[in-house]
């Protein structure tokens, strides 16, 4: 176990490493460029070209391409993240705020996903065919389908629009203002949990499905156990397996969900930073969040991998 | 010896695409405490499905159990719902199961322990570890070495037979009056068999259990059963005691089953043609087709019931049974 999880770490390390070099470069070939954007955008008209090569000179993009990335990667090996170009802040004690934002409601989302879409997945399951399985099943495939901007969009119609219950926008934390946090962070909780309880619904309703013809739940049945430590006792650890890998796939698409949820719901997490950072070509910011989305996904999927050989004990790991 | 279980005029249908499969027809058959009934038949003849339903265990849909009663003490195991409280008091407790295939009738997330005490702890009001206690001494009976540390594996460590042991070291735990054992011991190679036959000989005679040995292997039921009932399309077709049956074959069907039972120097001699399909069948003898004997008096006035002839052999061959018999 101890090798294996070393081996593992050196693959999320290796991982991380490509991800960061492909972005590194893949930013530097789009067309635009961060200074002209910074003098844009602070409405200076009288820079002159040298005065835009000083400036290139001073936040070292003027180094050859490879140079930059070695120089980059130093740095954050130290833990220094480096400024942003636009605005001059410390990127580093910029997203140790923010970070907790996303999280807040990424976690959120994810937990509600999780525990409403396996309970849905087994009622479904054991009541198959019965109407709650088919309305459940057709809700599902709505909120598989449908996009979560139109969604939001919707919801804020309701609640704001219409029936003045939920402030349009903005996030506090939980222990600034309980109350106030709570009522901002329904709507992208909700909108953000949409897929994850759609997906691990339909997951679980088919794993648990397969798992109730097997062998030993006929056992299960013939011991006397009643239908709730049947399904409960036998049937779920059993059809965890593909539920579990699910989660890794459901925290990709929350941290992907959490672009378009922060942007719509004006929320100072780590989506909104790196749809600003993008747009305007802050390198050094967008390198920042996706090493930091990299490896909270990479990390993620290595404990879906420990978590297997709880629920499964004939998986060893060597 | 007292009367466990009478099973009256039980009918089971399973809802297909090409219609209707009546897979139990119409069978009736007791058995008394502590006695070995076995059921013989070939595949697909309803031994197992007749036993299900009994259990309330048929996959329902598209199984269901449409006409019958199968009294067992003073309840109509037949009336009970599948979830009700009273079925899964009686299931495991007073009436387990040996299911066919060892390798996957076991749960391969939970050890061996937990899969048994469970049921102790179900059906018992004791704690875990006195449970745990009952659980080593079980796997000892059945046979399993240094069962202390075995009861914490987990069933994907231990072999076919080994497997196959804990399947009826589960049945007994709850020392029930009576053990289905589905096929208990088809999967397994020859020696394996044996031994485990002779376990559960030793096992059900000692604690005076009943048991209702479901099979195809004639020689194993006519060598532990006290009782046999033949079963050929659904329905039982001649039953009595292993002598009666062995001596004096009355069906045609048990007649030919006994010359497939093979014997050193003899040529195996197999019954030509297949059985009949359980979709629509003709109301006259399901063996028609393939009977060697087979008169006119067959076709016309077709037996629908067992006819008793003599002791407690009874058989529903027209042929056979009463005025009839000597007519061949």
């Amino acid at each position: 176990m101890g090798s294996y999880l070393i081996r593992r770490l050196l693959q999320a390390i290796l991982v991380i490493l490509v991800v960061s070099f492909l972005v590194f470069v893949l930013m530097r070939m789009l067309p635009g460029d961060p200074i002209e954007m910074l003098i844009s955008s602070s409405m200076l008209t009288d820079y002159t070209p040298e005065m835009m090569d000083a400036l290139r000179h001073e936040k070292g993009l003027d180094q050859p391409i490879g140079v930059q990335y070695l120089r980059w990667l130093g740095q954050m090996g130290r833990g220094d993240f480096g400024t942003s170009i636009m605005q001059n802040y410390n990127i580093r004690n910029e997203i140790k705020d923010r970070v907790v934002v996303t999280m807040m409601i990424g976690f959120a989302a994810w937990l509600i996903g999780l525990i409403v879409g396996v309970l849905l997945g087994i009622i479904c399951a054991i009541r198959r065919g019965k109407l709650i399985d088919n309305i459940v099943s057709v809700l599902a495939n709505i909120g598989l389908t449908a996009p979560s901007f139109w969604i939001a969009i919707l919801l804020v119609y309701l609640f704001v629009m219409k029936l003045h219950v939920l402030p349009l926008y903005g996030y506090t934390l939980p222990w600034v203002d309980f109350g106030k946090s709570l009522k901002q962070s329904i709507m992208p909780i909700l909108v953000t949990a949409l897929g994850p309880i759609a997906t691990t619904t339909r997951q679980t309703r088919s794993s648990v499905l397969e798992v109730l013809n097997e062998d030993y739940v006929r056992t299960a049945w013939s011991k006397g156990l009643n239908e709730k430590k049947v399904v409960m006792k036998h049937v779920l650890k059993n059809a965890l397996m593909p539920i579990v890998t699910l989660q890794g796939t459901m925290l990709r698409m929350i941290i992907g969900g959490s672009v378009v949820v922060e942007t719509i719901f004006v929320i100072p997490g780590m989506g909104s930073m790196l749809t600003k950072s993008m747009l305007s070509h802050d390198y050094p910011v967008v390198q920042a969040v996706t090493v930091i989305m990299t490896a909270v996904v990479v990390l993620s999927n290595l404990l879906v991998d420990i978590l297997y050989a709880w629920i499964d004990p004939r998986i060893q790991y060597s | 010896m007292s009367r466990l279980l009478t099973v009256e005029g039980l009918t089971t249908e399973f809802k297909t695409e090409r219609g209707i499969v009546r897979a139990v027809n119409n069978i009736s058959y007791t058995v008394d405490s502590g006695e070995i009934v076995g059921v013989v038949g070939e595949s697909g003849c309803g031994k197992s499905v007749s036993q299900m339903s009994i259990m309330g265990l048929i996959p329902s849909p598209p199984g269901k159990v449409v006409a019958g009663t199968a009294i067992f003490g003073n309840t109509d195991l037949l009336k009970l719902k599948k979830e009700s409280k009273e079925m899964c008091e009686i299931r495991g407790n007073r009436i387990s199961m040996i299911f066919q295939e060892p390798m996957t009738s076991l749960n391969p997330a939970l050890t061996v322990n937990k899969q048994m005490s469970e049921m102790l702890l179900e059906h018992k009001s004791i704690s875990k570890k006195e449970a745990r206690e009952r659980v080593i001494d079980m796997l000892r009976q059945v046979g399993i070495p240094d069962p202390e540390s075995r009861a914490d594996d987990y069933p994907h460590q231990m072999s076919g037979g080994m497997r196959q042991r804990v399947m009826v070291g589960m049945a007994m735990i709850c020392d029930p009056a009576l053990i289905i054992a589905d096929e208990a011991t088809t999967a397994l190679d020859a020696t394996i068999q044996a031994q485990l036959l002779e376990m559960m000989n030793n096992l059900v005679r000692e604690h005076h259990t009943a048991m209702v040995m479901v099979t195809h292997n004639l020689g194993i039921v006519a060598r532990y059963a006290d009782r046999i009932n033949v079963m050929y399309a659904g329905s039982i077709i001649e039953s009595g005691t292993v002598k009666e049956i062995w001596a004096n074959p009355l069906h045609p069907y048990t007649e030919s089953l006994i010359h497939c039972v093979p014997q050193l120097g003899q040529k195996v001699e197999a019954i030509p043609g297949m059985p009949p399909s359980l979709i629509n069948r003709p109301p006259t003898c399901p063996f028609l087709p393939r009977c060697k004997y087979r008169q006119k008096c067959c076709f016309e006035d077709p037996v629908q019931e067992l006819t008793l002839v003599e002791g407690t052999h009874s058989t529903m061959c027209a042929l056979r049974s009463g005025g009839a018999k000597n007519e061949q």
